[in-house]
């Protein structure tokens, strides 16, 4: 007989509009605070202390246009975010400050999420959709010079980029890219040649996310659809299909793999998070809370492996905390 | 005759005017079939015995050279064996000319397709007969695209015509097609316009079909005509002609078209797997699995039995349903989608909760319109219509048939509005005990009249089925739940339906005339008519109702669209049906004379067939019923 799934540990109430993005920053040192990062449709960023469950700042940056994305850079110091006003604004919050340093003017009015990879100490990759249609530019953070700029050829019809991630094989490699577009397909890019190495068409929707195991070169894309899709990597650098999996509900906003590669979690349009097992794809809960849809899930990073906490925000204006499957 | 071997010189003309005599007295099938072959055996290789072939056929006298032309056409086995056997008639000798070119296609319609096949073909086969060819081609055109051709010919004409202008086009050769394009393009327009008009859906079809065809003739690059029709075999079938062997320029022409469709179609995911590497990939996962199985297996999956379909609450209450239909805006079309799926079983849970809003509910489902793709809407709104008819007959009734005659409706919004009162008042006039079998499966109604209604009954079909919702049926054996009986709930109402239908008919609005342009709508209040007065039977007031029909009738009599004409049959059939016997004897005897000699002058006269069938039954069924009269004791 098996359990019945588990209530959320804790909801974070307050944010007063759609979540759309979450990022934790737990693993810094013992005097920080675990904090978690929400953004939200009303432009505000809100910083969640998660030992008293409050907010502790919030961040105005994005002219009450909405935050799509949050990631931070390094320690909970630096903070990234992405808004509707077109602009990627990196934030200082060391000792209590809470102001832009720089921001990046992207031009882009869609909504695909940038991603954001540390290549060297103080130096990041990050790779966000253009101005033009199809085109995703590279940029090195924090000297904003562009690094490359990747055109799917002509006559691809490859649509919008709808979620991106750079990876590489391990530190020091050179950075790749993985890039799900309108179409549905999934194509790995060359970032030194600008270069597509590889395409493979998962979905007949466009691909809503993905993520990637950098160690077992093995990837998953969701998208508005009922199918998830694990592809891999093989030696010639080609993607291929290796599974699918069939949802009861279509819609798939958010995918993400917890950093220890052994379980991944999908935020659903039915307002339900999935947790799978990485390995053979095996599910193994459907956590059911929120009542409207779910847009984002993320895994903490906490050093302490029975603290870690998996967290959601959904468009009902509500993050559910959940601590599930610490023990392993 | 047909021995000679040698006797070149003997008196070929002799032999002609036997052959003439002979085929103009009838015998052409029994002196042709042992000639033709034993000629087109002999004239295979050898040029002398053409020669004699030809001259045999030239000599015969004009007066009998069309039976002896059209036994040969007939008789024939193919186009080239006509061709050896006639040579260039056709061109020298104007009679000849006349029968092959307007004759056989443009008078006559009884021939095969074979006939016509072996016709076309001989004159296509000589440089010197083309332009015949091209000739008879625009002829044919002529007629099919005449307006008056289209309303009144039978439809066995113009389907012949139809299948002769599509074996005419596989044959022409592209420069041809070229050379009087204009003229081909102009015909097709006039001519798709005429049978587009038609209420027919054979004839329309037929239009679509021809309209198609010469288009993909006419236009090699570029888009092509396509229309939207169901296939059946007819379709299939003439189609099948414009695909003759000869023209190699067509065949490539229409392939082009498949492959430009397919590559704007098809989308570029490309596939870039290794033939290789998968095996060996999945191979080297797969060993990667076995070997940290253990692991994983500690992860145990919670219980997920409560994950299911999503499916959005539909409103419970009717008042509730009718604020989702009318919330303007594209709120939460879930559940809008949800309430017009549930309307129709709130309505019938609730007679009395219906029974409140039923006039307002009637207004919101004939203005409600399709806001997302939901499949089976309009049998869905359809079904709810009949629901509020059925619950609360009186004012909904009234109000519909109000406003069928009202401004500002679709022609589309007042066929529902005929649709949903016949269905209706078969649903009131069926017993109860019927109805919810009915309601278990699928609603088939037993007259079908969702839309494409075919419009011929069968008289005696609906007299079996009369017979069968009659008889009590006595248990053996098993024993069964004797059908509950209980008033027929139409009889109230059977006036309320049909009356106002009838009023107004013959006072043109702006936007609506019946008695004008709108002949489709005509044709169907006239069949909604016919099925009301059929389901009226045992009301009482059939008889008025019987009366007031046959005045329709007779106005409308000399209606010239055929829909119309057959559906007024069908009231005829109806009235003589329902109306008990001795009241249409007693009531009606002046206006059943007249009718009677109408229907006498349809049978012989009318050129639709449809309308000779049923005025024939409608004949008969006055004669058993004045039999069935005589027979019983008075």
């Amino acid at each position: 007989m098996a359990r019945p799934p588990p209530d959320p540990q804790f909801v974070l109430r307050g944010t007063g509009a759609a979540v759309h993005t979450l990022h934790f920053s737990c693993g810094g040192q013992e005097l920080d605070v675990p904090t978690l990062f929400s953004g939200s449709e009303n432009g505000l960023i809100h910083v969640w202390n998660l030992k008293s469950h409050r907010v502790d700042r919030a961040l105005d940056g994005h002219g009450r246009k909405s935050v799509y994305c949050v990631e931070t850079m390094g320690t909970g110091d630096k903070l990234l975010s992405q808004g509707r006003d077109q602009r990627i604004c990196l934030w200082d919050l060391a000792e209590g400050r809470t102001s832009v340093t720089d921001f990046v003017f992207t031009e882009n009015v869609g909504f695909c999420r940038c991603s954001l990879l540390q290549v060297a100490q103080g130096r990041w990759l990050m790779a966000m959709a253009s101005k033009a249609l199809e085109e995703v530019q590279v940029l090195e953070l924090p000297s904003k010079t562009s690094v490359c700029t990747l055109k799917p050829e002509v006559g691809a019809k490859l649509g919008m980029p709808m979620c991106l991630k750079l990876w590489q094989l391990s530190s020091g490699s050179q950075p790749l890219l993985l890039a799900g577009y309108e179409d549905g397909s999934v194509v790995l890019w060359n970032l030194s040649m600008a270069k597509a190495l590889s395409q493979l068409g998962c979905h007949q929707e466009p691909v809503m996310s993905l993520d990637f195991d950098a160690e077992k070169v093995k990837g998953i894309s969701g998208s508005s659809e009922k199918v998830l899709s694990i592809w891999s990597l093989n030696e010639q650098q080609n993607l291929q299909v290796y599974k699918t999996h069939n949802l009861v509900n279509a819609g798939i906003s958010d995918i993400t793999l917890r950093p220890d590669r052994k379980i991944l979690a999908t935020a659903g349009w039915d307002h339900r998070i999935r947790i799978f097992g990485w390995k053979k794809l095996k599910p193994l809960a459907v956590l059911d809370y929120h009542t409207a849809t779910v847009h984002c899930v993320s895994f903490s990073d906490h050093k302490n492996l029975s603290e870690r906490l998996l967290a959601a925000g959904s468009k009902d204006h509500r993050i559910s905390i959940w601590s599930i499957y610490t023990d392993t | 005759v047909c021995c000679t071997a040698g006797g070149l010189d003997c008196s070929i003309s002799f032999i002609s005017h036997v052959l003439g005599k002979v085929c103009v007295h009838g015998r052409q099938k029994e002196i042709l079939s042992v000639l033709v072959p034993r000629l087109t055996a002999l004239t295979q290789s050898d040029c002398i015995w053409q020669r004699i072939c030809w001259r045999l056929v030239e000599c015969v006298p004009e007066r009998w050279l069309e039976a002896v032309l059209l036994g040969f056409v007939q008789g024939a086995p193919g186009a080239d064996v006509l061709s050896r056997l006639l040579g260039n008639l056709v061109v020298k000798n104007k009679k000849a000319q006349f029968v092959v070119t307007q004759k056989v296609l443009l008078l006559q319609y009884c021939h095969k397709t074979e006939v016509l096949q072996n016709l076309l073909g001989y004159l296509a086969l000589d440089s010197v007969r083309r332009t015949l060819l091209i000739k008879v081609l625009q002829d044919l055109l002529e007629t099919w695209g005449s307006s008056s051709a289209v309303k009144h010919s039978p439809l066995e004409q113009q389907l012949y015509i139809s299948r002769a202008i599509l074996i005419c086009l596989s044959l022409l050769k592209q420069p041809e097609i070229e050379s009087c394009r204009q003229e081909l393009l102009m015909a097709m327009m006039e001519g798709v316009k005429c049978h587009l008009d038609s209420n027919l859906p054979q004839i329309r079809r037929l239009g679509m079909v021809v309209a198609e065809s010469i288009s993909s003739r006419i236009n090699t690059d570029g888009p092509v005509l396509k229309f939207q029709y169901e296939e059946d075999g007819e379709t299939r079938e003439l189609k099948s002609l414009l695909m003759q062997t000869p023209p190699s320029s067509a065949v490539p022409s229409l392939l082009d078209h498949d492959r430009k469709d397919m590559t704007d179609s098809v989308l570029p995911s490309i596939l870039e797997t290794d033939k290789k590497s998968p095996t060996a990939a999945a191979m080297k996962l797969d060993e990667e699995l076995d070997a940290e199985l253990d692991s994983d297996d500690d992860l145990i999956p919670y219980d997920m039995s409560k994950d299911k379909e999503l499916t959005t609450k539909a409103p419970v209450y009717i008042r509730d349903c009718m604020e989702v239909l009318t919330a303007s805006g594209s709120e939460d079309v879930d559940k809008w989608e949800a309430a017009v799926k549930v309307l129709e079983s709130l309505i019938r849970k609730n007679p009395a909760a219906t029974k409140e809003v039923s006039v307002e509910l009637a207004k919101i489902l004939l203005h409600l319109e399709e806001k997302t793709c939901l499949e089976g809407f309009v049998e869905l709104r359809q079904r709810a219509q009949v629901a509020v008819l059925t619950t609360d007959p009186i004012p909904v009734v009234k109000f519909l048939t109000s406003q069928f005659y009202s401004l500002n409706y679709s022609l589309r919004q007042r066929m529902d509005i005929l649709d949903v009162l016949v269905l209706s008042a078969q649903e009131l006039s069926c017993p109860k005990s019927h109805r919810k079998m009915k309601h278990s499966g699928a609603q088939t109604p037993g007259i079908q009249l969702l839309p494409e209604s075919n419009s011929s009954k069968d008289w005696r079909k609906i007299v079996d089925e009369r017979i069968k919702s009659k008889t009590r049926r006595f248990a053996t054996g098993r024993s069964q739940v004797e059908l509950v009986s209980g008033p027929n709930e139409f009889s109230a109402v059977a006036g309320h339906f049909f009356f106002p239908l009838l009023q107004h008919f013959d006072r043109p609005l702006t936007t609506f005339d019946l008695l004008g342009e709108d002949h489709l709508v005509l044709g169907r209040l006239v069949h909604t008519l016919a099925a009301l007065m059929y389901l009226a039977v045992n009301t009482v007031a059939v008889t008025a109702m019987g009366k007031a029909l046959l005045e329709f009738v007779w106005v409308l009599r000399f209606h010239t669209d055929s829909y119309v004409r057959q559906g007024l049959l069908s009231c005829i059939s109806s009235i003589l049906l329902s109306v008990p016997t001795e009241h249409l004897l007693e009531d009606m005897t002046e206006e059943l004379l007249e009718t009677q000699s109408w229907l006498g002058d349809v049978v012989e006269k009318d050129p639709d067939g449809d309308c000779r069938r049923l005025a024939l039954h409608n004949l008969l069924l006055m004669e058993n019923l004045k039999k069935k009269l005589s027979t019983t004791p008075s």
